[in-house]
């Protein structure tokens, strides 16, 4: 298999490799060395890891967005409304979105939530058809100071930059309320226990250095009864996709990089910390022996994303 | 993360490493997908990684396919022509076109004395090797004093060059630099401001010179920017003395600058063969 489908790439040993590293990848979780981990294709150590991503991050921060949209072909779009779908919030929801950075998830939240709320405003409207005018006042007031019925969402990111150009885009889109912007690590979050209704992470969590900590975390800062929900790349189930999107991924993404952003290494990081990440099942695992319970996940586009959801019970 | 200067592929450790890994797929092919190399193959393979991942030949150096060229190539033109003000775009076309150019440039510099010692030494032009404060003293008319009052003049600075990236020859990728550090000395020597007018003249001029397509490209499709009056000049008077002086001169980069500062800048015209710029 793997001899023939490098020989009908090019013939250079970087393909050998690429495919080398899927193969044995998907076990190869953490070096046997103390404190060493991965940096895409690299062995770095632990605290060298934060400070790469930090740098890779700081330096894509502005082109983030029109970055996504070229390499996916805005597809990462969809990818995002059926992890709000999935999560079905209703008004009063809180809401945790870490690696949150430009806000795309927090947005979506809030649209969700506001339309959400306006069925239910006019819901309550249709089944109180006899009201005194007080009552309709009242009812008009209440509408206007909760449109969002109390729900709210904090973005949390390690990145200062991710944060900026996500609370300029929240002024030009006009998100001002329900929102906060803090700065955290994933790893170690500036929240108290039991805080949270919902924790989302949207293709954050493969660039944390210590994935079960981050887990942890998640566990301690969600209510009981809250729901863990993580949007993420993950492994290809179909073989021939999986061709095509490894030939994308390696040859093109990186050229798109250089081009637009004008940075070739940060994209390249992008695409192997995308092969490093455990696969689905393995990922379920490590959820499960944090303690969430009914741990599922759910493919998206053949495997290319996956959404996997978990409740502290 | 060190950088690891590797020799050029093909050599002999290369090709063991690259056959242990041959073997190693073809049992894993054996047994079926899925499987798991042994933990010898792992290291190896590991290993391999880890040396392709650093297969540097330079520091810099990002090894690219063929297909990433072309992209490269289309992409950073497109992105030029779209922002004049994306130097890095012109600088990867430079790289991902010159290919055949900076071979018979490179030639030319080991058949010629003065280049083949710029070859063999390296010098680079930069902030930290440039004795600014020297120059400056130089008595007008020479090429150092020209030279610091171009910097000044332009507001521009021997540090924003970019370094090479996609050239898989380290000796090549030493010319293509030495090519964009010299390319202000030719604005001194040819008496060119870096406004539009002045960079389109200079690249037709380096265009005859070198042969980079990169140059050709530019040379033919900067002059859209330019208003009527400008094009006019160009045509009648710029264009015409920059390929006779380029046609006239000898290579550019078999010069050995750093060693000429002292030179007045007309001499140093006289020795390579620029024609003296045409009164506009």
């Amino acid at each position: 298999m793997g001899v023939t489908a490098c020989g009908a790439l090019c013939g250079r040993h970087r393909q050998l490799l690429l495919l080398l590293a899927r193969g044995f990848c998907s076990g190869f979780r953490r070096f046997s060395a103390e404190g060493e981990t991965h940096f895409g294709f690299q062995t770095v150590s632990e605290a060298e890891k934060g400070e790469k991503v930090y740098q890779v991050f700081e330096s894509v921060a502005k082109k983030y967005d029109v970055m996504n949209d070229s390499m996916s072909l805005g597809i990462h779009r969809l990818w995002k409304d059926i992890l709000l779908h999935q999560m079905n919030p209703y008004p009063g929801t809180q809401l945790l979105d870490v690696a949150g950075g430009t806000g795309d998830i927090a947005f979506r939240f809030i649209n969700y939530i506001r339309s959400q709320r306006e069925r239910q405003v006019q819901q309550k409207l249709r089944s109180h058809q006899n009201l005194s005018w007080q009552e309709i006042l009242k009812s008009y007031q209440e509408g206007e100071q909760k449109s969002l019925g109390g729900s709210h969402v904090v973005v949390c990111d390690i990145n200062k930059e991710m944060l900026t150009v996500g609370k300029q885009k929240a002024c030009h889109l006009g998100y001002s309320e329900g929102l906060s912007w803090v700065v955290g690590n994933a790893e170690e979050l500036p929240f108290n226990d039991d805080k949270f209704d919902i924790y989302t992470i949207a293709f954050g969590i493969r660039n944390v250095t210590l994935i079960d900590q981050a887990l942890k975390e998640a566990y301690r800062v969600l209510k009981p009864g809250g729901r863990f929900l993580c949007l993420e790349f993950s492994q290809v189930n179909n073989p021939l996709i999986s061709r095509i999107y490894d030939l994308y991924s390696f040859q093109i993404i990186p050229v798109l990089g250089e081009i637009i952003a004008g940075d070739w290494k940060s994209y390249q990081y992008l695409v192997e910390s995308i092969r490093r990440f455990p696969a689905q099942e393995e990922f379920k695992e490590m959820i499960e022996d944090t303690g969430f319970l009914k741990v599922e996940y759910r493919n998206v586009s053949s495997g290319i994303v996956a959404i996997h959801s978990g409740f502290k019970l | 993360m060190g950088t690891l200067l590797r020799r050029a592929p093909g050599s002999l450790c290369c090709q063991l490493r690259l056959r242990r890994l041959q073997e190693a797929l073809g049992s894993s092919a054996a047994i079926g997908r899925g499987h798991r190399l042994c933990h010898a193959d792992q290291a190896a393979a590991a290993d391999h990684v880890e040396d392709e991942r650093y297969y540097q030949l330079y520091p810099g150096h990002i090894p690219t396919t063929p297909l990433q060229k072309a992209l490269l190539a289309a992409g950073s033109a497109f992105m030029a022509l779209y922002d004049p003000y994306r130097h890095d775009m012109v600088a990867v076309l430079g790289e991902t076109t010159g290919y055949l150019a900076l071979q018979s440039l490179r030639e030319r510099m080991r058949n010629d004395p003065e280049g083949y010692r710029v070859l063999q030494e390296r010098p680079r032009i930069r902030l930290s090797s440039l004795d600014m404060n020297g120059l400056r003293e130089l008595p007008e008319g020479t090429f150092g004093r020209e030279y610091i009052r171009f910097l000044d003049d332009n507001r521009v600075s021997p540090d924003t060059r970019m370094p090479t990236k996609f050239v898989d020859d380290e000796e090549l990728a030493y010319v293509i630099q030495r090519y964009r550090e010299v390319h202000d000395l030719m604005h001194t020597l040819l008496g060119m401001p870096t406004n539009m007018l002045g960079e389109v003249v200079v690249k037709w001029f380096e265009a005859v010179q070198t042969g980079l397509p990169m140059c050709i490209l530019g040379a033919m499709f900067g002059p859209v920017r330019l208003n009527a009056r400008k094009l006019q000049a160009l045509t009648t008077a710029f264009i015409p003395w920059a390929v006779r002086s380029g046609r006239s001169a000898n290579c550019i980069l078999n010069f050995y600058y750093e060693t000429r500062w002292e030179q007045t800048v007309e001499s140093l015209r006289e020795e390579i063969g620029i024609l003296p710029p045409p009164t506009v």
